[in-house]
């Protein structure tokens, strides 16, 4: 075990599935000899040679059609998109040709061991361009999967997983943990599953869901709540795609309230897949109107980050009105 | 090390413009169109097998295009595209390469798939999506893909192929491969972004990939010169750094003797390369397109008579190669091929539900599970209005 920051549990995943398999590589802008901007991709030229950590040029459609190609050919490629609202040049690549490769192909051919990695979400001062959580529009792809780690152990775990996986995976990684967040992490490999919701915290009144950096915004407003008395469950969903429905119902059949947090715009954000499928399993159980406490449905800010953003004094509101619907 | 930029160019001292068109970039051609080879010529390595070979799958695909088409206004099938005029192309160029290299076609390149030994009865089974379908039924007619033909499976979107390919090239360098991936599409296609960026990649990353661009004169309506300004595709490629040779594409030996070479300098030296084929795109760009209103029949008769079929058959029948008798047989048995394989295919079921659902992901997960299950319960609730599939509930 050894302390890192979520960074650091990223480049530890990556150092350690380089080591492993000839066939991962990485690449992306600025990833080869500098390591990435935020230095994610730090010493892995070093290590592993140009032929398999190098830079491209800044092309992002150019990226995943690269990577599309080289996992369809036998690689397992890992492409970072330095920020990820910068992903949408590649956004056909993604939805027309990475998602749909085994399934129009019959199975024939297959990009299941790419997997692209993009650092989302505000907290660094980024404005509308560097902010973003682009994570519903992937999350309408079929054919990909979507994970959202929460802090470093979970990280790397689920980066593995990604690597691994038989099928394509956006990662999404939460830049504003990637220093502020540590903790212990494993030297050796391990991996998590994806697919599968973690209990973060048992609780008996209300059901609390988010992913990535939300998870810990969501433990402040239950400390806060628990003083009232309120008992929170917090449910991390880490894959968005496909999404562990029966583990957000088990426990809204158990509390009978659910309140979603995400930092991405409200309308036809992925909270809103979750609140129209509990409400049809969770129907009779449900003792108040199941709420979403997100960002605005506005460009992301910059003077005003702070009043978009859905933080644990919003979420603790939106606890206590559920409580007293 | 760092700054490698080229600042040692000359230095002028007033300000001079280089033209757009400065650079004029030839065009190879080796055979005539009698059929008699260029006084000095450079030939490409051809036997008469290899010959026999390629001028062999000519005709199975004049024979398919032209059964498809007409089964097309029949209603017997929903779509088609022929690739009739440009067959020196994906033919001539599949027949420079090794049966391992991988091919990334756009969409008219049936001819490259046909060489490489796809059966017409898997052409069929493809054009009516029926269960033996390699593709499942998922898509259009013409998408083909093979993976023991190292066929890419067709997508629609244009231009996506291209990066792929770069990526594809990459993959068989870091594996040790002596391979290299010919990559196909239009001038139209090369206006996407996506083809700029293929180039620079594969140049940066030397990536051993032929991008061959069958430049047609048409995208479905739109004349090349309504596509660029600049000197054609080619010159495009020097712009980027990359070996580019420009081609007569209705010329087989051009075609071969360039992808020859090409593929050499992709496999040994890591070069990729560009080569852009002149040619033209007789037929419609697909059944449901009309070429008379936009292009006149003269011009259709001027390129019809520098048909690439005839041209090599005129040089096969010079060297005692091929005769009418041939001809005439040959192209009997094929179309006669192509309709007992329609028949049998027309006939071959639709594929099973569960293929609605399975390869969405390596498994199908629980929401698509639940999916189906609802489904098949409409299903059976309603056999008579799902006559495809609901058959097949009933022994379930």
């Amino acid at each position: 075990m050894s302390k890192m920051n979520l960074l650091q549990a990223i480049n530890s995943a990556l150092d350690t599935a380089m080591a492993k398999d000839d066939t991962v590589i990485c690449f992306g802008e600025d990833v080869g000899h500098f390591g990435g901007v935020f230095r994610a991709t730090s010493h892995l030229q070093e290590k592993y040679g140009k032929a398999r950590c190098f830079n491209t040029p800044i092309t992002e459609q150019g990226i995943i059609g690269f990577a599309n190609g080289a996992a369809a050919a036998g690689m397992r490629p890992i492409a970072e998109i330095q920020f990820a609202d910068y992903i949408f040049p590649a956004f056909d690549q993604i939805v027309n040709e990475t998602a749909k490769y085994r399934y129009r192909s019959g199975n024939e051919f297959n990009v299941g061991g790419l997997t692209i990695r993009a650092p989302y979400g505000g907290g660094i001062h980024g404005a509308h361009y560097h902010s973003q959580s682009p994570e519903a529009f992937f999350t309408h792809i079929p054919g990909i999967k979507v994970v959202v780690p929460r802090n470093p152990e979970q990280a790397k775990g689920l980066l593995l997983a990604a690597i691994y996986d038989p099928d394509p995976v956006v990662f999404f990684e939460p830049k504003k943990l990637y220093r502020a967040s540590q903790g212990e992490v494993s030297d050796v490999e391990y991996t998590l599953p994806l697919g599968k919701a973690d209990r973060v915290r048992e609780g008996t009144d209300i059901t609390l869901v988010a992913w990535g950096a939300q998870v810990p915004v969501l433990e402040q407003a239950a400390d806060m709540a628990e003083k009232d008395g309120v008992s929170c469950e917090i449910i991390d969903l880490r894959t968005l795609l496909p999404w562990d429905r029966d583990a957000v119902a088990e426990s809204v059949r158990k509390t009978g309230r659910l309140l979603i947090n995400h930092e991405a715009p409200k309308t036809s954000g992925f909270g809103a897949e979750i609140a129209a499928d509990i409400q049809t399993e969770c129907f009779l159980y449900l003792e108040s109107p199941i709420v979403r406490v997100t960002g605005l449905d506005t460009p992301f800010p910059l003077a005003h980050e702070k009043e978009y953003m859905p933080d644990h004094l919003k979420t603790y509101e939106a606890i206590k009105a559920s409580l007293n619907y | 090390m760092s700054d490698q930029r080229n600042t040692n160019a000359d230095i002028v001292h007033k300000a001079r413009f280089i033209s757009g068109h400065a650079m004029k970039i030839p065009t190879l051609r080796v055979l005539q169109q009698n059929g008699k080879i260029y006084r000095n010529a450079e030939l490409p390595d051809i036997d008469q097998e290899l010959a026999l070979k390629i001028y062999d799958t000519f005709l199975f695909i004049r024979a398919l295009d032209e059964r498809m088409l007409a089964s097309q206004r029949q209603g017997r099938i929903s779509f088609y595209m022929t690739e009739t005029g440009e067959e020196a192309n994906d033919i001539g160029s599949a027949a420079a390469l090794h049966p391992d290299d991988i091919i990334l076609a756009q969409y008219r390149e049936q001819g490259a798939l046909a060489f490489r030994g796809f059966t017409v009865d898997e052409f069929m089974n493809q054009i009516f999506s029926n269960e033996k379908d390699l593709g499942k039924g998922r898509q259009m007619p013409i998408h083909y893909g093979c993976d023991r033909l190292n066929y890419y499976t067709i997508s629609s979107p244009l231009g996506t192929q291209i990066p792929q390919a770069t990526g594809v090239g990459y993959a068989l360098k870091a594996q040790g491969k002596k391979n290299c991936a010919i990559c196909y599409f239009g001038e139209g296609a090369a206006s996407e972004g996506d083809f700029h960026a293929a180039l620079n990649m594969a140049a940066l990353l030397k990536s051993p990939v032929i991008f061959y661009c069958r430049n047609n004169g048409y995208a479905i309506s739109t004349p090349a010169h309504e596509q660029y300004a600049g000197d054609g595709i080619a010159a495009r490629g020097v712009g980027y750094g990359m070996k580019t040779i420009r081609v007569d594409g209705n010329d087989i030996l051009a075609v071969l003797l360039a992808t020859q070479q090409a593929r050499k300098l992709a496999v040994e030296d890591h070069e990729p390369v560009l080569i852009e084929a002149m040619t033209y795109r007789l037929g419609a760009h697909s059944t449901s397109d009309d070429p008379s209103g936009y292009r006149s029949r003269k011009e259709e008769d001027l390129w019809r008579k520098k048909d690439p079929v005839a041209r090599m058959r005129h040089w096969l029948e010079a060297k005692g190669w091929w005769d009418e008798e041939k001809e005439k047989s040959t192209l009997e048995k094929y179309r006669a091929d192509v309709m007992a394989a329609m028949k049998k295919a027309e006939k071959v079921p639709a594929p099973p539900l569960e293929d609605l659902i399975n390869d969405v992901y390596e498994t199908p997960p629980w929401h698509l599970r639940e999916q189906l299950d609802a489904l098949k319960g409409h299903i059976r609730q309603y056999p008579d209005e799902y006559k495809k599939t609901a058959w097949r509930l009933n022994d379930e």
